[in-house]
This record gives structure tokens, C-alpha cells and sequence, in this order.
């Protein structure tokens, strides 16, 4: 490789009066193969990435499908003002922060009591058993747990039937086609899918503790609730706090895949969120320019949100992603 | 065990309550699925009564058969098959390549690439603009949109890159002093020493691919290349029984009802998952620890 590399370069000269421009490209000639493999991946981010984020200037336009994006019209902030007065903001505001506020308030305690609870457990073949058990549905696609939603919560299904025998309903209910039911269904089914899958890295971060500062609680008289509370708890609290800045980052990020798999016409009212508005306003009636402007709205405000959040925790408890 | 002995009366009540307690999670994690086996495997026409809960009543097979013999069901699966089978090792050797590259110290332009990439996590384009690039690159209706933009996770990278920062600096050097060139390298000693890590990207990716229907059901409108997940989203989300009666094959017995032939189709796009799941155990902590704590 080297001798290859004195060939190629201009370096009949020596290497005393070589300019630090020559010295530079020898030393990329040299990691070419590198270069090679770094910039395939550049490559691949600029295509993927950043051409869509250049893409997002269709939202200052009016564009159509007819003329390539360069030639569409500028039309400034319109898009954004009409969505402002879109009769769906209310709706779409009230949906993606309701669902994702609800998840947050019980959906993200709810891993780090399960991981605590199970980190009781003595058995260690139980507690393996119970980990492999509840984080099954996470591997299960969207698809598949609102294939089998839909069989439990048609009107012919198991929850209609526990109901109508223990006389709590007269008549069956179609659960998935009533907007009062949908946020509690998403919740629910949320929490059957990532319980057990969102405690694995708590109950990782338990494991780190050092078992000789339990010993030391033991001797010192402590219970099994005190070294809970006094011990545990404290020590995967920078867990939590990372975890909770990126929850806070997500607030906007309605799951789609979920959403998208349980919504129908009939429940559109509790189930038309930001993500699926985009997607609506976009794929389905062709409004490219709109769809983008709104869409561009909500990552706005989820990066000033993660940005929030993490100051916040910093200076609360000094834990921060960045 | 000797620390039973010390337990007061509250603590070892709470152990009881407690294990009961986890007892019960496991329950209602599994039961729901459960019951779709159970119909599943239980004759179409009778599981209409309804009433089947912990066993087959009626133990019946047709439904499967009906499942392998359906034209469109495998056809489905075997797009599924073919875009995890491409799609796996592409992801893998890409990613784990560009990751190996800005892993070595020397590389010039290194923190320029990594910046380029951290960009990425936080901000994107949205679904629009992506579409629109999808459509430019002529990659509707194409397989191609299963693979080639699926090829690269700068989130794996990461992952890779904190895997490939511990291998010992002396494996490089003796190869090099052997004359391989930077490629020679990552396929014949990178790659080869870090299987654990190549082993859980491959895993995670291949349940992607596996699970995705979003990709299917956006850019794709040639039904011959719709993988299973985009079927069954069909069936499930806009409640087409019409297109499940249209995967029905024909000389079915009676017993097969749409619902039997859903629930069968669910099962079998679930079983390979399943097996594989409980394997990965050992291997997605490590990834995941890392993954969340690095940002």
C-alpha cells in the first residue's frame, strides 16, 4: 500500500519539502478504502436524510403533482396559517396530547414499578420466566395485536360476552367504533405490548448495583422496602430521567403504527392525531404543501420539547442526554 | 435462602402478593394470544358459536391448509420471506461498514460524518418529502424499497461503533503488516470478531422487516409484492373480509370461515417470531443499554 501510495502522489521530492497539503493527501490516499466506506455512508444519509429535510421547502409552496417542486409557486407561511384555522386543529391538538399525555402519566411509571416488583421476585427461573413472558408482545407487529383487539372487542367477541353474562351491558357494544373507547383501548393495549419490554432496561440498570451496598443496608437493620426506596430507586434515577427527556421529546409522536392499525371512520373523532392528520391530508387527498407544513410544525415543536426537557432535568438532578 | 429466615411477616406477605401478582401480568400478557390459537386450531364453522376459550372444541386443521394453499397468502409470505432474507445481511454488512470506517481514529473528516449522522436522530424530513424522494428514485412498486432504504441506521451504527471500539488495535495491525487493504480487514477480522453484535442488529433488523407493513401499505399498489403484515393490515384495519373470501382457495371445505382463515394466517405470520424472540434475550440488553444511554 505505501509504496502504491509514493507512486501515485507527486512525491518525487522529499519529505522535508513536502507542504502540509501533500502530507494531508497522502494520509487520505493512505485511508482511501476507508474514505471509501465512511462516504457510502454519507452518501446514503444525504439521499435519505437530508434530500427529504431539503424536500420540507414544499411547505412554503403550493405545490401539485403536475409540476416538478421547483417550478411550484411560493406562497410564504400560507400553508401554516391555514392550518391554524383548520377546523381539525382542535381535534388533532386535543388527540395527539391526550392520548400521549395519558401514556406518559401511567404508561411510563408503570415499567419502573413492574422492573422493581420483579426485581423482588427470588426465584431466579420465575422471574426469567416472567421477564421472556412480558416482553413477547413487544416482537408482535402492530398488526397482529390489533388483528387479535379486534377479535376480543367486536360485538360478538370475549369482552362482550364476560359483560352481557355478568349483566354490566344489556346489549353488545362495538368497542372499536365508538370514539369514547379509543383512547383507553390505545392506553391499554400500549402497556399489554411495551410493559414488560420497557422495564428490561431498568431491571439492566438494577442489576449494575453493587449487591455490597444491599449487604451494608442488611446490616444496618434496613428492610426489603427501605433498600427498595433508599437504595434501588436512587440508583437507576439517571436511567429514568434519560428515558423521560425522550419520552418528553415523543409527546407529539403519536404511535402510528397503532393508530393506524385500530382507527376507522367511526372513531376518527378520538383517533385523528397529528401523525395520522399528516398522513391523511398527504397520501389520501394529495395535499403535498399542506401536509408537509403541518408536519413540519409538530417536529419543530418536538425538538424544542426534547431540547426543554433536557435543560430541565439538568438542572433539577444534573442526569441529561446532551 | 437463609435470608427467608429474617424476613418479617409483612416482608414475606408481600413476597406472596408480589408473586401472585407477577403471576397474574404473565396471564393477561398471554391469554389474548392464546385464544386466538386456540380458534385457530379449532374447526371454522363451529368456532362461529364462540364459547372456545382454553382448548380447541372441535380440533381442526382445515384452516392451515386453506392457508398454504391460498395463491395470495403466499405470495404475501413469500415477499415477507425474500425482503428479511435480502434485507438482513445488507442492513448488517452496510451499516456495521460505514460504522467500522468512523470507528478508526486516523479517519479524516471523522467528527464532520459523525455530526452528519447525530443530525439525523433528531430531525427529518417527514412523510411527504420521503414519499416524493420514494416516487423520484422510482422506487414505487419496486422491492427495491424494501431493502435499499432500509440499508442503513445511523442508531445502529452507534451500536456497532461502541462494539468496534473494544476490538484490540493489534488484530488490525497484524493483518495490515500482512498487506490486506481496509475492506480485507472489516470482512475477514472485523466482522468475524464481533458476531455478537452483528448477531442482535441482524436479529432486531430481521423482526423489522418481518413486522413492517407501513412500507407495503404506502408504496406499494401491485399486490404481488405486498408482504403478509400489508395483507393482513388490509384485513384487520379496513375490516376486508372480501379480501380474505379472495384469498380463500378454491375446494375449500365449509368449515373454513374468513374469520378461521384470519386467524390461521395470524398465526402462521407469528410463529417464526415466536421461536426466534426468547434467543435474543442474551444478546438486547448489552445493545440496548448502550443504544439509549449514548443518545
Amino acid at each position: 500500500m505505501k509504496s502504491d501510495a509514493q507512486v501515485k502522489s507527486p512525491s518525487l521530492r522529499t519529505a522535508a519539502d513536502m507542504g502540509r497539503g501533500q502530507k494531508w493527501l497522502r494520509r487520505l490516499y493512505s485511508q482511501r478504502y476507508l474514505q471509501i466506506m465512511a462516504l457510502l455512508g454519507v452518501a446514503w444519509m444525504v439521499v435519505f436524510n437530508y434530500i427529504p429535510m431539503y424536500g420540507i421547502i414544499i411547505a412554503f409552496k403550493e405545490y401539485d403533482i403536475i409540476f416538478p417542486m421547483s417550478m411550484a409557486p411560493w406562497v410564504g407561511l400560507d400553508n401554516f396559517k391555514e392550518f391554524l384555522n383548520d377546523d381539525m386543529l382542535l381535534t388533532v391538538i386535543k388527540n395527539t396530547l391526550g392520548i400521549s399525555l395519558i401514556k406518559l402519566i401511567i404508561g411510563f411509571p408503570l415499567p419502573i414499578v413492574f422492573a422493581l416488583l420483579l426485581n423482588e421476585v427470588r426465584s431466579v427461573l420465575f422471574k426469567k420466566w416472567t421477564q421472556t413472558i412480558t416482553y413477547l408482545p413487544h416482537f408482535l407487529s402492530w398488526v397482529i395485536l390489533g388483528g387479535i383487539l379486534a377479535t376480543w372487542l367486536s360485538d360478538v367477541g370475549v369482552i362482550n360476552k364476560i359483560l352481557l353474562s355478568l349483566n354490566v351491558i344489556d346489549s353488545p357494544i362495538t368497542y372499536l367504533a365508538e370514539p369514547k373507547y379509543f383512547w383507553s383501548i390505545i392506553i391499554v393495549s400500549d402497556i399489554w405490548k411495551e410493559l414488560g419490554w420497557s422495564a428490561i432496561i431498568y431491571l439492566a440498570a438494577i442489576s449494575s448495583v453493587s449487591p455490597e451496598l444491599y449487604e451494608a443496608a442488611t446490616i444496618d437493620g434496613a428492610g426489603r422496602f427501605q433498600k427498595m426506596r433508599n437504595i434501588t430507586l436512587p440508583s437507576i434515577m439517571g436511567t429514568i430521567t434519560i428515558l423521560f427527556i425522550l419520552a418528553v421529546g415523543n409527546v407529539l409522536n403519536s404511535n402510528f403504527d397503532q393508530i393506524l392499525v385500530l382507527r376507522n371512520q367511526l372513531n376518527a373523532d378520538a383517533s385523528t392525531v397529528i401523525d395520522y392528520y399528516v398522513y391523511q391530508t398527504g397520501l389520501i387527498d394529495n395535499r403535498f404543501s399542506y401536509s408537509t407544513a403541518v408536519n413540519l410544525i409538530k417536529s419543530v415543536i418536538a425538538l424544542i420539547l426534547l431540547v426543554g426537557a433536557n435543560f430541565v432535568t439538568k438542572r433539577l438532578n444534573n442526569n441529561s442526554l446532551f | 435462602m437463609f435470608t427467608l429466615k429474617r424476613q418479617t411477616p409483612g416482608e414475606t406477605a408481600f413476597g406472596i402478593v408480589n408473586g401472585f401478582l407477577m403471576l397474574v401480568i404473565c396471564f393477561l400478557t398471554l391469554y389474548p394470544i392464546w385464544y386466538v390459537l386456540v380458534n385457530a386450531f379449532n374447526d371454522g364453522a363451529d368456532a362461529m358459536r364462540g364459547g372456545i376459550y382454553w382448548w380447541p372444541r372441535q380440533f381442526s386443521l382445515d384452516s392451515f391448509g386453506a392457508v398454504f394453499r391460498s395463491q395470495g397468502i403466499m405470495t404475501a409470505m413469500g415477499v415477507t420471506v425474500a425482503k428479511t432474507l435480502i434485507g438482513v445481511p445488507v442492513h448488517v454488512l452496510f451499516t456495521a461498514m460505514v460504522a467500522y470506517a468512523v470507528s478508526r481514529r486516523e479517519l479524516i473528516g471523522r467528527n464532520i460524518y459523525m455530526i452528519i449522522g447525530t443530525i439525523t436522530m433528531f430531525f427529518g424530513g417527514g412523510l411527504i418529502p420521503y414519499y416524493l424522494l420514494i416516487r423520484d428514485l422510482h422506487m414505487l412498486d419496486n422491492f427495491l424499497v424494501y431493502i435499499i432504504p432500509a440499508a442503513f441506521s445511523f442508531f445502529d451504527l452507534i451500536i456497532f461503533l461502541s462494539f468496534f471500539r473494544e476490538i484490540p488495535a493489534g488484530l488490525e495491525e497484524a493483518a495490515k503488516m500482512d498487506g490486506a487493504n481496509d475492506f480485507t480487514i472489516f470482512f475477514r477480522v472485523v466482522i468475524p470478531v464481533s458476531m455478537p453484535v452483528v448477531v442482535t442488529i441482524a436479529l432486531f433488523h430481521g423482526v423489522y422487516q418481518w413486522n413492517d407493513y407501513f412500507t407495503g401499505m404506502i408504496y406499494m399498489n401491485n399486490m404481488d409484492l405486498q408482504p403478509i403484515q400489508t395483507f393482513l393490515y388490509r384485513v384487520v384495519a379496513q375490516s376486508s373480509s372480501n379480501q380474505m373470501l379472495g384469498a380463500m382457495p378454491s375446494g375449500v371445505t365449509q368449515t373454513v370461515t374468513s374469520q378461521s382463515l384470519k386467524l390461521a394466517t395470524m398465526v402462521v405470520t407469528t410463529a417464526p417470531i415466536v421461536c426466534v424472540y426468547p434467543f435474543l434475550q442474551k444478546y438486547f440488553v448489552k445493545g440496548f443499554m448502550v443504544g439509549s444511554i449514548k443518545g
